[in-house]
């Protein structure tokens, strides 16, 4: 039986035989410059349609709002001053001296502690753009895979979660299992289109999947085939690197490193703690900010952590209506 | 057959890999158990150059069955390294965008619509306008009797988004014709 | 760029225009090279970039000016390179006078004709004369025919009799080019840079030292730019103020140095290099001009004279053997290799000229190829106007762009200017083929030939232009043959014999080996060239476009090569073809010493090996090969023969990189701040308010908005630039029909700092009325701290951002109001590139009027202001400050002819 909750190979744990390491994502948002290609590069391999009204969404040039079921890559801008940026920056030399960040790593390097240098770098910019592309954590302990009752969901020998769109029955119980609010049923009816159009090249392609859930595959259908998934291999400045997934820690742990030891404290990591309530995840990050400014949970749990502790509270109470029924049985007998 | 099936069952499976919360393989469908790439399905994949900006980055397109089925990023190229913009990534729906025009369209003077036209009559219409325009608008000399061998009645515009062989013909096509008002975005 | 240690990004926003170019600016920078964004805005480059210094639009050459004061100042110009390798000791002629003695006028101004006489501008000669241009008489730089030159030195500096120039080596000669520069710039100082462009001393300093000390043997600096500079109507001399700087700095022709021009179509390179341009012939070889190029022999001497040095002296075989390419048989020696079948120029006829031609129904038939005018030109509505005067318009396109559906759709059909039952227009729509349904190469922004195989075939009625224009042209001749009208030889003259395959559609390849040209006679006779040094203008090499040749050396189509990068170094000359001759960077002779030593271990790249006795390393040496540093031949000889071991930039008449230009540009010797055709700041360097030579259209329907200092600057107070978003593509015909980009970018919006915002009661993502002289247009409101109210001259300029991809129709899956609606038109006299990255307007919260209130308001608005089409019209702004007698009843006219 699998593991719910605490550091673990989670292919290992669904009892994959010689699978291949774990892979995942590092996202450095430090080089990100918003271009959207992995939004793109990610509908246009999983033919994902539009969605959206094809509106602003009052939200700096972030015109698709959030992760969902049709958008797997999704990136967000955030518009800060300059108090804001010394904040960060102090934020981000704290959590490296207590060494503790919510969800981030025990490091960078616990040799260097640099709390008590001053990096402060030449300029503080009194303004800055943050841009972040956000995608499924494919977390070490998934709640959505957990909840799932039809096996839809399941994680692969690359140690990634997936839905399977056959076996999907879009009961929706994943939907609540996700501590990142990342997976979500597919609706219909979401592709605005032109209000008239002289002969149409071809009809526009049938939404896919409707009603079922619908995420990040981590391009399973392309790792198969030994492929970099479609956002990793678009993106122009390597912001989203792909890889194995030690690597890929190894890498964001290294950056952060660096980063602090130009001065910009504000960098810090998010999702490669293994003890944290998802157990780590697939896909790493590497912030400016708090995880809130970019709208991510601080502390992510996943709901079936609990689960064992529940089962045995649960088991408890049952033993005890049966014992108490048995009694009420026996006393009844007498 | 009957016992093949029976051990085919997520549970039996579930059992027998030791996955017992059916999270991994005992779960995977007969369809996820086929999956395959269609770079790796493709019949041919095509060098070819993302048609937007001027940076020239190398694509791959990715062709099944006479249909382009994905246009990714030429690894190859020593421009861009495989990577591409939104607007590369989004090649191939440019290709096979449902919005996009395959058949030849005419508006009639003072018509409120479109109608079709065959291709090679619409080809002829235009040769035949283009002399007729060419003629009624000849300059064949200045005011102090200097060649000039012209027409100012023909113009053209574009050329930025298209090969240099085309731009060539149509250069050459024209310059022989006598139009000189041929200009393209370069200029803008 | 990925070898820079500085980067200035100024007039580029290159992440979000060229993101994947940028990665090699995100290799240096992690590296540790610095990069700067100088830019109105601050972008996604500036998120990305170590520092974003914040500049009035169209003030750039106040900035550069004072860098180049800056360096010569501090005694940072980088002395060996400067001395051996740049015009800096040169003596020009003693009649010069400049714009600092005039008033912002150079010598030579004609207030008549608003042109300049450039002949004082010249070298001096040796008996005190000056080196004049070859065989151009007394006309060089006076008539309107020259104003269609600039463009036309796109691979080479302009002409000069001969290369025999006066020096003093010493530098001191006051009218020596440094000193003349020197002089020029010294007021150009970091206060003024302060009070004109609105940036904070602290900043100046900041990039100052950046790019000086990064700039020298052991480092180099690179500058990117794109339309940001050259939508100006002076912007030509934008990019002429940054070649200065970096030829102090000595930072061309190595790696990591340079100025990176970022192109913004596929093939735009190569579309200037085999032009679909009015003033070029292919290889940048002039379209002959009437009354100056009457004759072959008079057009040869025009172009490039024999005792110049340099590859252009040999502009006659460039020029026989296109003649060869397009008239075979029909060109001989007898009628000059049929010179008189090219058509003959008059002036400038842009495609701003066209349109107004167009309004006058002067031209009938217009062809639209993969552009949207109606959207992307400078003053839509003029451009939508004056395509309802056609007798027939042709657009080929991907989708149904605004300017295919502008009868039925457009914002003149709304506001009742025009009904679609009057219009007389005939409108052919022809689907095009995308980029995989056809074979060829495209020329990207370095100068990189890259073929592309065919995918699949067009599908339906889709079609190259190769196989339009083919057949286009196989049935006007079929209709002409028999025709014994002189006027149609050239047409049915022309080598149009192309091979086709069982659809009947051209070869590509064999325009390809067409334009790399082929021996005529001789054993190799049929061959193709193996480079453009085997062109003759002796009738016996053909050659389409000679900067090309080479291309198909060998019968092989070296754009096709496609050894993959990481196989090869960093130039990787096997992956596609470089022109000229595969060259990776230009004029890399500079990277090397005059002694023919690498400047540094750090920056090698071609280098003299005195044991081979020729040029070698990364590149192709931009040079002649066997020719050694300490060569001195005659100057007097000419040609390629006649550069020096330490004249690198073979391609100027002189084989000098030029700080002065004293041929070649028509608006000055040297680049001068003028301020924009409409500005709410007064030019405070001159009394010359905007550039004396810039091409003014006064007219009714382009009426521009009062300057600073003039009554009614105040109804329009505030600067817009356009721009380009990375989710979209120009005027939208290849990403607003797209599903994926369109929803990334879905609506117009103008961008505005939280103070604007205030002032003007402008409500976030509400709506909001922007308003010129021409149009006003609606659209959202962004209001961020990404855009900042500048200090220039003691008052705030507020600027506002306008993104210029949206359009009005019905057809595309977004659409919306078109900045390019609110430009006027006002051109840069060197190249006939209108101003549209600033202007002024007014903005007022919430929509625009619908139907004739909306031409009411625009007319509301121009009465206010007062203006009229003589308003901003004038050449010279004070005549009496500038030492120019006023003309009773008149004012020079700065040239406009409608």
């Amino acid at each position: 039986m699998g593991q719910l909750s605490g550091p673990t190979d989670p292919s290992a744990d669904a009892r994959w035989e010689d699978h291949p390491p774990r892979k995942g994502f590092f996202t450095d948002t430090s080089i990100c410059i918003g271009c959207k290609a992995c939004e793109v590069a990610c509908k246009e391999w999983n033919h994902n349609p539009q969605d959206g009204n094809l509106e602003l969404l009052k939200s700096s040039y972030d015109n698709t709002g959030a992760l969902g079921a049709s958008t797997w890559r999704h990136v967000a801008f955030v518009e800060q001053g300059q108090e804001r940026v010394v904040q960060a920056r102090e934020s981000g030399r704290a959590l490296v001296s207590l060494g503790m960040p919510a969800i981030g790593p025990p490091a960078p390097a616990a040799d260097q502690d640099l709390s008590e240098v001053d990096t402060t770098p030449p300029d503080t910019p009194d303004f800055r753009w943050l841009m972040s592309s956000d995608v499924c954590k494919h977390c070490t302990h998934a709640g959505c895979l957990d909840v799932c009752p039809t096996g839809a969901l399941f994680r692969t020998e690359f140690g990634t979660v997936v839905v399977q769109d056959d076996v999907c029955n879009g009961c929706g119980t994943c939907v609540a299992g996700c501590p990142f609010g990342v997976i979500e049923r597919r609706s219909d009816g979401t592709v605005a289109v032109a209000a008239q159009r002289e002969e149409p090249h071809a009809q526009p392609p049938a939404v896919p999947n409707v009603g079922i859930a619908q995420k990040c595959t981590l391009c399973y259908d392309r790792l198969i085939a030994d492929e970099t998934p479609a956002c990793a291999k678009a993106c122009p400045t390597t912001s989203i690197k792909f890889g194995d997934h030690d690597h890929m820690v190894e890498t964001a742990r290294a950056r952060v490193a660096e980063l602090h030891a130009q001065g910009l404290t504000e960098a810090r990591l998010y999702g490669a703690n293994e003890l944290d309530g998802v157990g780590g995840t697939g896909s790493v990050f590497l912030l400016l900010d708090e995880p809130e400014v970019y709208g991510l949970p601080p502390d992510p749990r996943v709901p079936t952590a609990d689960l064992p502790r529940m089962y045995r509270r649960a088991g408890m109470a049952v033993a005890g209506m049966v014992a108490a029924a048995a009694l009420a049985f026996l006393r009844g007998r007498a | 057959m009957a016992r093949r099936s029976f051990l085919q069952w997520p549970v039996v499976r579930q059992v027998s890999t030791g996955d017992l919360l059916g999270r991994g393989p005992s779960v995977t469908s007969p369809r996820t158990k086929a999956l395959a790439p269609r770079t790796s399905t493709a019949d041919r994949a095509v060098q070819s150059v993302c048609p937007y900006c001027a940076v020239g980055c190398g694509q791959r397109v990715y062709v099944k069955d006479e249909k382009v089925v994905q246009i990714e990023g030429d690894p190859d190229s020593p421009i861009s390294r495989g990577r591409l913009c939104p607007k590369g990534s989004a090649s191939e729906q440019l290709v096979n965008s449902p919005g996009r025009q395959t058949r030849v369209l005419y508006r009639a003077p003072r018509s409120t619509r479109w109608e079709h036209l065959d291709l090679a009559a619409a080809i002829d219409m235009v040769a035949d306008r283009f002399i007729e325009t060419r003629r009624r608008t000849w300059q064949q000399e200045d005011a102090e009797g200097r060649l000039l061998s012209r027409t100012m009645g023909i113009a053209s515009l574009g050329g930025a988004t298209l090969d240099n062989e085309e731009n060539y013909l149509i250069k050459k096509l024209f310059t022989a014709a006598g139009a000189v008002q041929i200009e393209n975005q370069a200029r803008i | 760029m990925a070898n820079a240690d500085c980067i200035v990004i100024q007039g580029s926003n290159m992440a979000e225009c060229h993101p994947v170019g940028y990665q090699w600016v995100a290799e240096a920078k992690a590296r540790g090279a610095k990069v700067i964004h100088v830019d109105p805005r601050f972008t996604r480059t500036s998120a990305v970039a170590d520092k974003h210094i914040p500049i009035r639009a169209g003030s750039d050459v106040v900035l550069l000016g004072a860098l180049i004061n800056y360096v010569i100042s501090n005694d940072l110009w980088f002395k060996e390179y400067v001395s051996a390798y740049t015009n800096a000791a040169t003596l020009v002629h003693a009649d010069y006078r400049d714009a600092e003695d005039l008033g912002g006028l150079f010598s030579g101004f004609n207030p008549e004709t608003g042109a300049y006489d450039t002949a004082s501008w010249s070298y001096a000669e040796e008996a005190g004369d000056a080196i004049g241009e070859p065989g151009a008489g007394s006309e060089h730089g006076s008539d309107a025919s020259a104003r269609a030159a600039g463009h036309q030195f796109g691979s080479g500096g302009p002409a000069l009799e001969h290369a025999r120039v006066q020096r003093d080596d010493t530098l001191q000669d006051p009218r020596t080019v440094f000193q003349i520069v020197k002089r020029h710039y010294a007021r150009y100082t970091p206060e003024m840079v302060h009070d004109m462009c609105g940036i904070e001393v602290a900043d100046f300093e900041y990039l100052a030292r950046a790019i000086t000390e990064n700039s020298g043997r052991e480092r180099t600096t690179c500058f990117a730019y794109a339309v940001g500079w050259t939508q100006h109507s002076l912007g030509a001399q934008f990019i002429r103020a940054a070649a200065i700087l970096q030829l102090l700095l000595g930072n061309l022709g190595r790696p990591g140095g340079g100025i990176m021009a970022l192109r913004g179509h596929a093939s735009i390179q190569g579309s200037t290099d085999i032009p679909t341009l009015f003033n070029l012939l292919p290889g940048y070889l002039p379209m002959p001009t009437a009354g100056r190029h009457d004759t072959l022999s008079q057009y040869l001497e025009a172009i490039a004279s024999k005792k110049q040095k340099g590859f252009w002296a040999d502009a006659d075989a460039y020029t026989v053997s296109l003649l060869k390419a397009w008239w075979g048989e029909a060109a001989n020696a007898e009628n000059d290799w049929a010179y008189d079948y090219l058509p003959r120029l008059t002036g400038a006829h842009g495609t701003y000229e066209t349109v107004m031609g167009m309004l006058e129904d002067e031209v009938e038939g217009y062809f639209l190829l993969g552009q949207n005018p109606a959207v992307g030109s400078a003053h839509g509505r003029m451009q939508r106007l004056g395509m309802s005067h056609l007798k027939w318009l042709v657009v080929r396109d991907l989708n149904l762009i605004e300017s295919a559906t502008w009868w039925k759709d457009g914002p003149e059909i709304e506001s009742g200017e025009l009904h679609t039952e009057d219009i007389e227009t005939e409108v052919f729509f022809l689907p095009a083929a995308t980029h995989v349904e056809k074979a060829g190469s495209f020329t990207q922004t370095q100068r990189l030939l890259q073929w592309r195989h065919q995918a699949v075939a067009p599908p339906g009625d889709c079609q190259s232009e190769l196989q339009f224009f083919f057949e286009l042209g196989e049935r006007i001749r079929q209709k002409l043959a028999g025709s014994d009208d002189e006027r149609d030889r050239p047409l049915l003259d022309l080598t149009w014999d192309y091979p086709t395959d069982a659809h009947g559609d051209p070869n590509p390849e064999a325009v390809l080996a067409e334009i790399n040209g082929r021996h005529l006679e001789g054993p190799d006779a049929g061959k193709p060239l193996p480079a453009y040094t085997e062109l003759r203008a002796d009738g016996t090499t053909s050659a389409g476009c000679w900067i090309y040749t080479g291309v198909y050396a060998g019968g092989i189509n070296h754009a096709a090569n496609r050894k993959p990068g990481r196989e090869q170094g960093p130039a990787a000359p096997e992956w596609g073809w470089a022109w000229p001759a595969n060259r990776r960077i230009l004029y890399n002779r500079a990277s090397a010493d005059p002694d023919g030593k690498p400047w540094s271990e750090r920056k090698k790249y071609i280098w003299w090996d005195q044991e081979q006795g020729r040029w070698v390393g990364d590149d192709v040496p931009d040079f002649p090969v066997d020719r050694a540093p300490g060569s001195q031949p005659d100057p007097a000889a000419g040609g390629p023969e006649a550069l020096s071991g330490d004249d690198p930039f073979i391609m100027q008449a002189d084989g000098k990189g030029w700080l002065f230009a004293p041929k070649g540009l028509v608006d000055g010797p040297l680049p001068t701040h003028y301020e924009a055709q409409e500005s709410p700041v007064a030019n405070a360097l001159y009394p010359q308010q905007q550039s004396p030579a810039r091409l003014v259209f006064p007219r009714a329907d382009n009426l521009s908005a009062p300057s600073a200092g003039t009554s009614g600057a105040e109804v329009y107070p505030y600067v817009f630039t356009t721009y380009r978003l990375t989710e979209h593509h120009t005027a939208g015909g290849m990403s607003r029909w797209l599903p994926y980009l369109s929803e990334l970018q879905p609506e117009m919006f103008c961008e505005v700092s939280p103070e604007l915002a205030a002032e003007r009661g402008l409500e976030p993502y509400g709506w909001a009325t922007i308003v010129s002289p021409r149009s006003a247009i609606e659209a959202r409101v962004l209001v961020t701290e990404r855009m900042t109210p500048l200090s220039v001259g003691g008052r705030t300029v507020h600027q506002i951002g306008l993104p210029y991809h949206w359009g009005v129709g019905n057809d595309a899956v977004v659409s919306g109001d078109a900045a390019n609606d609110l430009l006027g038109i006002t051109l840069d006299p060197n190249v006939q590139i209108q101003e549209s990255k600033v202007a002024s307007c007014d903005i007022r919260p919430g929509r625009r009027p619908r139907g004739p209130a909306l031409l009411a308001l625009v007319a509301e608005y121009q009465a206010r202001a007062g203006t009229t089409i003589e308003t901003g019209n004038r050449a010279v702004t004070d005549p009496a400050a500038e030492g120019i007698e006023p003309k009773p009843g008149g004012h020079g006219g700065a040239g406009g002819r409608r």
